[in-house]
């Protein structure tokens, strides 16, 4: 049976085209999704059920087991932590404030590592950004900065810049440039029209200089800036107040970088003086295929995208002392429930010691890195293969995703729905 | 079968025509009935003013942008935090709350309905989601048409049914209420950087006029037979001279439905500015009044600004660019494709400020000069002109003539040679403002028959106590007493249920969401139209399959079907 319009849960981009082949309950063949994307429809092994640590080795347990684990857990720790929640839906991550909030823990989403800081940057200076459809229907220029998507977001280009024809461009790839800013040449870097190699950390004084050279003050910009020629800087300039429409994309060589959340002001400001002239757009190239829901639920029900600490009651937000790694870092949390995501892959060792010597449950389809640091792993049905949900993309266009198998596996929010009733029901008493 | 009992109630029921009469009101299962069982539950209003539920016809409270001004700005969400108590969670924000922050505010001042009054339908599976989480109140939101493709290219063919076919398909493939023009054309030309300065400009490209689209979007309204009229944010917003667009606009609208509106005009007060520059910037509400008073076929609300810090947002992005350009803050800016935009910055509105001071005027003068208060609601276009939680203050500024004179004597001294109000005698009585406030608001949006705006039998049973006693209260000197009742009920009930007890929430709520499906014939079904569905495959980023809003969103669905006349 093929299942046409599903919604690829790996990244941002969310393309919702793509053909699923299902035989005997199993993903057999996969159309139009790209390599990241087929490899997660396909499937990987998965874990049959809950597992307890026993020692130096696992045991097999029940739901209801791993449940009471997790209620217990939260409900005698002082300071829990709930982190992750980009691989999981919305509804899903809904409870996740609710439980955080009952508990007073705090509740940090994977941005918190990856686009924390462009969320800051945007705390401070706002956002001009669009929908991907209104790059693909118009922009003639679209400059990509510290940002790789042939290898992170490998449709981005087919379905939205590089060879996206939209309804003002019949012909995209003549009629649209296409500029990389980056450290090194990347694949990305070898398909663009202008590509312009900044040395590692500059970002900050290219994104300074192009400013100066947009306000007309081209005369005090040094003869290279962190490695760029003053003449390729004016001829990005000049494509860029050419062009009727820009858009620019960023990803984690700009917010992870030195100049951290202060590169993405400037880049936004830059933006915001390119309005001035013609119309321009930025947005973040986001990672997980629901990080960017996360931050919506977050925002709607606590009032702040990531980092939120319920100890005081109220909702408390102070990224850099509420957020996952510090908290982590500083051993302050005692207790730890992991959603849609893989922390030990990417927290630093530090953090990763303190996680090792405290309680920590994941739910996760599959095992990963974390496994090897929790006591209980839990696992769950995959949102958009054997779960419905939603979940929001880059541009933030929320989308409901497609079930395409059937298993018995839990969802994450039916997993979490009765963690959270018996830990209002353990509070109760 | 639950029941309740308000027992000595002092009941203003404007649809009804009832004006301060002591009497009981039954409940029985949510709808108010004849009468109820000894078993009842009773709640003695000793004689306090008790009014049908609030309801907001034109507010932002659900959806992308709200959310993105939540986002943008974590000094807001500081200034209104409350901690989890009870069945009540954690909030915060002012400006912009939290959904539950928005909840539990609005029910604490007795609102029991509240109309979002603008959402992409791209993005209106978001908006359905925050309402979930919005319990107290029942919502609606209007779609956005003001830059959809395929109505202006509808709209150029000179193809009217096929433009009520759009909108009749997308509402319900949305699950919206209503249809919202803002800024029509002027949010298509924003995405190339682009405004229109009026109704006669043509749109690039799509080359048809803004007076086109709202001239042919009301027709087409009517076609579908739809709940409520067309609702429009003018085109030219918050520029010096705007008045004469404002009278332009309306001046197109034919009076087409014997039961309401043809038009809603929103936050006029925006639209209704005299002169050339900001210089000789002043009121233009008498000639928009005055208009308003000779066309039964139009209402408007007031967008009343109130002094203070607040997050403007609107789907007028290059409104929102300008706005930037004058206030150096923060900017937001999102264009949706094929169809709208938006824009978010913070504001302060400021007493020394004389441009903000003429705008302060201008809303209330446009309530006291319009004669009929049906034909003016009460709004601050939440959160544009100010937070909602200044509606009592605003109750107040119009029923006393003391309190406004007392107010401007602390704003821009410049502001009496710029604007009427200080030689407006007029004071609005108990009557008119719960007119204003609920009962007009129900007729405008076209829900009375739905049972929303009024206390009779079959009515919800969406009920607001207030702490005042009418006959004891002289309004016009007493101001402070009005608003300190209007901002907290002594009980707010919804569809039956005590909800809100003196600010306090007792309940988790049991909203419901009021949507539109019109039956139209399978000629002019764009589900099955090949130039709609390639067009959408070619142009849009989702598929058409995965664009409507699955039932799941749909929080205790209420689904309103019109026989469409296409």
């Amino acid at each position: 049976m093929i299942v046409k319009d599903v919604v690829c849960p790996f990244c941002g981009c969310l393309c919702d085209d793509i053909e699923v082949d299902v035989a005997e309950n199993r993903v057999v063949a996969v159309t139009n999704a790209c390599e990241l994307g087929t490899k997660k429809l396909m499937g990987e092994k998965r874990m049959k059920n809950p597992i307890l640590r026993d020692g130096d080795t696992w045991k097999d347990i029940t739901y209801d087991e791993a449940i009471r684990y997790t209620v217990d857990m939260l409900t005698h720790a002082e300071r829990p932590l709930l982190y992750g929640w980009s691989g999981t839906h919305g509804e899903a991550q809904c409870v996740g404030v609710h439980m955080a909030e009952l508990v007073r823990g705090v509740i940090d989403n994977t941005s918190s590592v990856c686009h924390g800081p462009s969320i800051l940057a945007i705390q401070e200076v706002g956002h001009p950004g669009c929908t991907l459809g209104v790059v693909k229907n118009r922009a003639d220029l679209v400059i990509y900065w510290g940002a790789n998507p042939i290898d992170a977001h490998p449709r981005h280009l087919s379905r939205y810049t590089r060879y996206a024809d939209g309804f003002f461009l019949e012909n995209a790839f003549r009629d649209r440039k296409v500029i990389v800013m980056d450290v090194r040449k990347t694949e990305t870097a070898n398909i663009a029209d202008e590509f312009v190699q900044i040395k590692p950390g500059g970002d900050y004084a290219v994104l300074s200089a192009l400013r100066a050279i947009v306000r007309g003050k081209e005369d005090i910009v040094p003869r290279t800036v962190a490695g760029v020629t003053r003449e390729q800087l004016i001829r990005v300039v000049d494509l860029c107040k050419a062009a009727k429409f820009g858009a620019v994309y960023f990803g984690l060589g700009l917010t992870m970088t030195r100049g951290k959340y202060k590169n993405v002001r400037n880049a936004i400001e830059l933006v915001s003086e390119l309005n001035r002239h013609t119309k321009f757009t930025i947005s973040a190239m986001r990672g997980h295929y629901n990080v960017y829901g996360s931050n919506e639920v977050n925002t709607w029900m606590t009032g702040y995208p990531f980092g939120i600490d319920f100890s005081r009651g109220i909702a408390f937000y102070n990224p850099g002392e509420t957020t996952a790694v510090d908290i982590l870092a500083r051993k302050e949390c005692d207790a730890a429930l992991i959603v849609g995501s893989d922390p030990a892959a990417h927290f630093p060792r530090s953090c990763l010691k303190h996680l090792a010597d405290i309680p920590v449950v994941q739910l996760d389809p599959y095992p990963n890195a974390t496994t090897a640091f929790c006591n209980v792993q839990i696992p769950v049905a995959v949102t958009g293969i054997d779960a419905e949900g939603t979940a929001y993309r880059m541009d933030g266009v929320p989308i409901r995703t497609r079930k395409v198998l059937s298993t018995s596996y839990p969802s994450d929010e039916e997993v979490l729905s009765r963690i959270y009733r018996e830990m209002q029901e353990a509070q109760a008493v | 079968m639950s029941e309740i009992l308000i027992k000595n109630a002092c009941v203003i029921d404007p649809l009804r025509g009832i004006n301060a009469e002591t009497m009981d009101i039954a409940i029985r299962d949510g709808r108010v009935v004849e009468e109820v069982s000894g078993a009842a539950e009773v709640i003695d209003a000793h004689g306090a003013l008790t009014l049908p539920g609030g309801i907001d016809s034109h507010t932002h409270i659900c959806g992308t942008k709200v959310n993105f001004g939540r986002y943008m700005s974590p000094e807001d969400m500081r200034a209104g935090r409350t901690p989890r108590r009870g069945p009540m969670h954690a909030t915060s924000g002012y400006s912009v709350p939290t959904t539950y922050g928005n909840s539990y505010r609005y029910s604490a001042m007795g609102y029991t309905t509240l109309l979002e009054g603008a959402m992409a339908p791209l993005e209106a599976r978001h908006t359905h989601e925050e309402f979930t989480y919005t319990p107290l109140q029942d919502t609606m939101a209007n779609a956005l048409f003001d830059g959809n493709w395929g109505i202006m290219e509808a709209i150029r063919d000179g193809d009217t049914k096929r433009v009520a076919a759009i909108i009749g398909w997308t509402l319900s493939a949305v699950k919206g209420f209503a249809v919202k023009l803002t800024n029509p054309g002027g949010t298509e030309a924003w995405q190339w950087g682009k405004n229109v300065s009026c109704i006669r400009d043509p749109v690039p490209y799509f080359e048809v006029t803004p007076a086109e689209i709202i001239r042919t979007v009301v027709e087409a309204n009517e076609l579908l037979h739809l709940p409520h009229s067309v609702h429009l944010h003018c085109n030219n917003l918050g520029t010096p001279g705007n008045y004469t667009c404002t009278l332009g606009s309306l001046g197109l609208i034919p009076d087409l439905n014997p039961k309401r509106q043809t038009l809603y005009a929103t936050h006029v007060q925006f639209h209704a500015y005299g002169g050339s520059g900001w210089k000789d910037f002043c009121s233009k509400s008498e000639p928009i009044a005055n208009f308003v008073n000779m066309r039964p076929q139009i209402v408007i609300d007031m967008g009343q600004v109130m002094f203070g810090r607040t997050t403007t947002m609107t789907a007028d992005g290059p409104m929102e660019f300008n706005l930037h350009r004058l206030h150096h803050d923060k900017w937001s800016n999102h264009d949706v494709e094929l169809e709208t935009g938006s824009g978010i910055i913070p504001v302060v509105y400021r007493r020394k400020n004389l441009v903000n001071s003429v705008m302060w005027a201008i809303g209330l003068e446009l309530a006291l000069l319009t004669k009929s208060p049906w034909q003016c609601l009460l709004t601050t276009d939440n959160p544009n002109g100010a937070p909602f939680v200044r509606y009592p203050e605003i109750i107040a500024l119009l029923m006393s003539k003391k309190y406004r004179d007392a107010e401007f004597a602390t704003v821009h001294p410049d502001t009496s040679a710029r604007a009427p109000l200080p030689a407006i005698e007029r004071e609005l009585d108990w009557y008119e403002i719960a007119v204003m406030t609920r009962a007009g608001q129900a007729k405008a949006l076209g829900i009375q028959d739905l049972g929303k705006g009024y206390l009779g039998p079959g009515a919800e049973a969406d009920v607001a106590v207030y702490p005042i006693h009418i006959d004891e209260v002289d309004p016009s000197t007493d101001y402070r007493k009005v608003i300190e009742a209007f901002g907290r009920t002594e009980y707010t009930i919804k569809r039956g249920r005590v909800v809100s007890r003196r600010g306090e929430c007792l309940v988790d709520g049991s909203n419901a969401t009021f949507w539109v499906k019109p039956k139209i014939s399978d000629n002019y079904d764009m589900g099955k139209d090949p130039d709609f569905i390639e067009k959408f495959d070619r142009y849009y980023t989702v598929r058409m399959r995965n664009y409507p809003v699955q039932e799941e969103y749909v929080n205790r669905s209420r689904c309103i079907e019109t026989e469409a006349e296409i």
